[in-house]
């Protein structure tokens, strides 16, 4: 019995989460957010030459041929210092889609390229203010050539790349485009949180490199998400417990009527409550880490419970810790708004609450757990 | 990360289930819990000491006294075994889990050697007689009173809530010493004989009918100086070890859970669909399944701490506020899914399921510590947070206020 990481892992961490504070990760990603930029290009490059980028990659693609579980101790550091990098984009969903459906020739192309940062790349999915799904996809492929419009695309200003999920004549494809090609237009689109940039990408017969099955797409981007959950859990888990950090150590030096305020039940009760759902959302995120990493059957199931269990704390504990701060927590300058604009940022990437609830359910419903 | 025991754990789980299997039928999953049953109480007392003679009895304790010294990992090892078979449990909780250790650290040489194996054996059933008319969740303020008189003390009193005081041999009593004194110094701790005279057991009849619980009154009940457990005056130092014991012993809620809430939804009819199609039902089991999980993935994490030699860290601190409230509204679901019909009484065990568990729900919510006093405990203990002011602080006991007992 052992559902907990490694020593090494937990030594990887320890430095993850040293080199994030040391480059006060927090405070550059207040400067992305007033200097209404898109990206900490110090930040990443220093995160590239730390190899973080190349985890997963195997070493014959100059990768560190590490698993799953090493991206999912530096997931939850990224989380806890709100890293302003296009890290989940670019490694949990792009690079985990070349490793898994990439032909042996892409990957020679692009894995040593995403080790090195030459490219960074993202998955354009959205195209309408809905959850897009098999059916509304409008994007299309012609003889290799994508046109169309996605919407809300992370980091893609930033990227070299993306992965497209598109119609085709025989259903869903993921299709590859160079973002340096003429027929692409990259627009940046206004946001809540503005620490990480979300873009519009309008193609017009642009070239691409299917991956994976041709129409079969769906399934694909299905299982590249809940891979991605994940790891966005343990993002989320991190989140949850900086802010917990934040409203326990606020509490404890606010006075009111004479005392700490996390001396009154009503805010202690409130505290107890974020630690019992981050305790929740962080065992279940351990599960699904061992699930992840051991390609089990269980993933689906693993992995939603994971995703709504961290992304209810995130909310939770971010929006409990600005009522913690009082007025102080709904002003531009304390920190508390950072989190609360990321736990919603990170609750919609991959799809909403309610839609991995039902995720949650419709897996249950197919393993049969009666 | 893996979920394998390592070869002397998986040696002894083989060992552990052989003898079950010998020993004891596995569970079919309909089970009726028979708390109050006096027939339950001999198939408890029998199998209690089934387990003491092969020693599976109480496996954590020294040799001396009936068990066999296992490491906490055996004690999970066993108990997960053993809940896979249809055995009485539920008697013997207080007794071994809060009497026999407080027995173990307190009591003396003679007393352990005269008390824990008949104890351990199921011969003897102990209860704990804490909480009081005015005193739950400040149970420090305790008013019985013990008062010395040579070689004895003289018990007047009344004690409420002592699951199993009507079939108990002895108990474990925290009373009041010297009112003069403040609240946490004037107490002090003994074990009693539950058939002394002067003790009188009354049954408490519960929202649900039964009645596990006891009012225990106290006139005149004369108890030996040797007895006490602990210095005089130390009363609350003994008890909290105890109470520390019970939020142990007091872990998950016991009765319907996600799964069966799933299987029902797929099987009961709402408007003319199956219920489960319902999207409020839905997000429900979504729910009640990431808190289901995450207890258990929290126990497991727990569990590879022990395995490691470690000490756990506070997480199983959330079992009880998690897992009662998770079974209240499961079984409010389950009621709420019949309609009109919730109300009635049947034969049907899922029914039963359901609404054994709205009303034995708000019970669990309340015994062992509240909802309200656990938070307090992880905002206190497990994140430092001070604690509140008290306006009884540094006073007298006599003289703190109190409202109608």
């Amino acid at each position: 019995m052992n559902l907990d990481f490694s020593d090494d892992q937990k030594f990887l961490q320890n430095e993850a989460r040293k080199f994030l504070e040391k480059e006060e990760s927090i405070k550059r990603s207040r400067e992305i957010l007033d200097q209404s930029s898109s990206l900490d290009t110090d930040l990443w490059q220093k995160i590239v030459a730390l190899g973080w980028t190349g985890i997963r990659i195997p070493e014959n693609f100059d990768g560190l041929g590490l698993g799953h579980l090493e991206l999912c101790v530096i997931a939850e550091e990224l989380g806890r210092f709100l890293a302003p990098v296009p890290f989940s984009s670019s490694v949990y969903l792009f690079t985990e889609a070349v490793i898994k459906y990439g032909s042996e020739e892409l990957k020679k192309d692009i894995l040593p390229k995403l080790v090195s940062g030459e490219i960074v790349g993202t998955l354009a999915v959205a195209e309408d203010f809905m959850a897009p799904s098999s059916s509304n996809i409008k994007t299309e492929v012609l003889n290799n050539k994508i046109s169309g419009k996605k919407i809300a695309v992370p980091d893609a200003g930033i990227a070299t790349h993306s992965i497209v999920v598109c119609k085709s004549s025989n259903g869903i494809d993921l299709r590859l485009i160079d973002h340096k090609d003429k027929s692409l237009n990259i627009l940046k689109q206004d946001t809540v949180d503005g620490s990480r940039g979300h873009f519009c990408i309008e193609l017009e017969n642009t070239p691409s490199i299917l991956v994976g099955d041709e129409g079969n797409g769906w399934d694909l981007y299905e299982s590249i998400i809940n891979q991605a959950a994940v790891l966005f859990s343990f993002e989320q888990v991190g989140g949850s417990q900086a802010t917990l950090d934040m409203a326990v150590n606020y509490a404890k030096e606010r006075y009111a009527f004479g005392k700490p305020i996390g001396s009154f039940q009503g805010v202690k009760h409130k505290l107890a409550d974020m630690y019992v759902a981050i305790t929740l959302a962080k065992s279940n995120s351990y599960y699904a880490a061992w699930a992840l990493s051991s390609e089990s059957s269980d993933l689906p199931v693993a992995a939603a419970t994971a995703r709504v269990s961290a992304t209810k704390a995130f909310q939770l504990c971010s929006k409990e810790n600005i009522q913690t701060h009082g007025g102080n927590g709904f002003t531009w300058e304390y920190d508390c708004h950072l989190f609360y604009k990321r736990s919603k940022l990170l609750s919609l990437n991959i799809g909403s609450l309610s839609n991995w609830k039902e995720k949650l359910v419709s897996n249950l419903e197919k393993s049969n757990i009666n | 990360m893996d979920f394998k025991d390592n070869q002397e754990q998986a040696n002894f789980r083989k060992k552990c289930r052989e003898w079950l299997e010998k020993n004891a039928k596995p569970k079919t999953g309909m089970e009726k819990n028979e708390f109050a049953n006096i027939n339950y109480l001999q198939a408890a007392k029998d199998w209690q000491k089934k387990k003491y003679d092969a020693g599976w009895a109480m496996l954590h304790w020294p040799k001396e006294y009936g068990g066999i010294a296992a490491s906490a990992i055996e004690r999970i090892i066993w108990s997960e075994e053993e809940s896979k078979f249809d055995v009485p449990r539920g008697i013997f909780e207080i007794g071994l889990g809060m009497c026999g250790p407080v027995m173990m650290e307190y009591a003396s040489e003679n007393q352990k050697a005269r008390y824990l194996p008949p104890m351990a054996e199921g011969k003897e059933i102990w209860c704990q007689l804490f909480s009081e008319p005015s005193a739950g969740s400040d149970v420090a303020g305790l008013r019985s009173k013990a008062v010395q008189d040579g070689n004895n003390w003289i018990i007047n009193g009344q004690k409420v809530w002592t699951s199993g005081a009507h079939f108990s041999d002895y108990g474990i009593l925290v009373v009041r010493h010297d009112a003069s004194l403040e609240k946490h110094k004037g107490m002090t701790f003994f074990f009693i004989d539950m058939k002394s005279p002067g003790i009188e057991v009354k049954p408490i009849k519960q929202i649900t009918g039964g009645s596990s619980f006891n009012e225990v009154y106290f006139n005149d009940v004369v108890v030996p100086d040797s007895q006490r457990l602990g210095e005089i005056g130390d009363g609350w130092k003994v008890a909290i070890t105890t109470l520390m014991n019970e939020r142990l012993a007091v872990g998950d809620a016991n009765g319907a859970d996600v799964e069966d809430a799933f299987r029902w939804a797929k099987s009961q009819d709402d408007l003319g669909e199956p219920l489960i199609n319902n999207k409020s039902v839905r997000s429900s089991i979504a729910d009640w399944y990431c808190e289901a999980n995450g207890l258990k993935n929290t126990k497991l994490r727990t569990m590879s701490a022990l395995s490691k030699g470690e000490t756990p860290g506070p997480e199983a601190s959330i079992t009880k506020i998690v897992s009662a409230n998770k079974l209240q509204d499961i079984g409010n679901f389950g009621m709420d899914s019949l309609d009109m019909s919730g109300m009635l009484k049947t034969d049907d065990p899922e029914i039963q399921s359901f609404q054994n568990a709205w009303l034995g729900a708000p019970g669990l919510r309340i015994a062992g510590g509240t909802d309200e006093i656990l938070k307090n405990i992880i905002a206190e203990r497990v994140l430092g947070l001070p604690q509140d002011a008290r306006a009884d602080k540094g006073m007298p006991y006599k003289d703190i206020p109190t409202g109608k007992a």
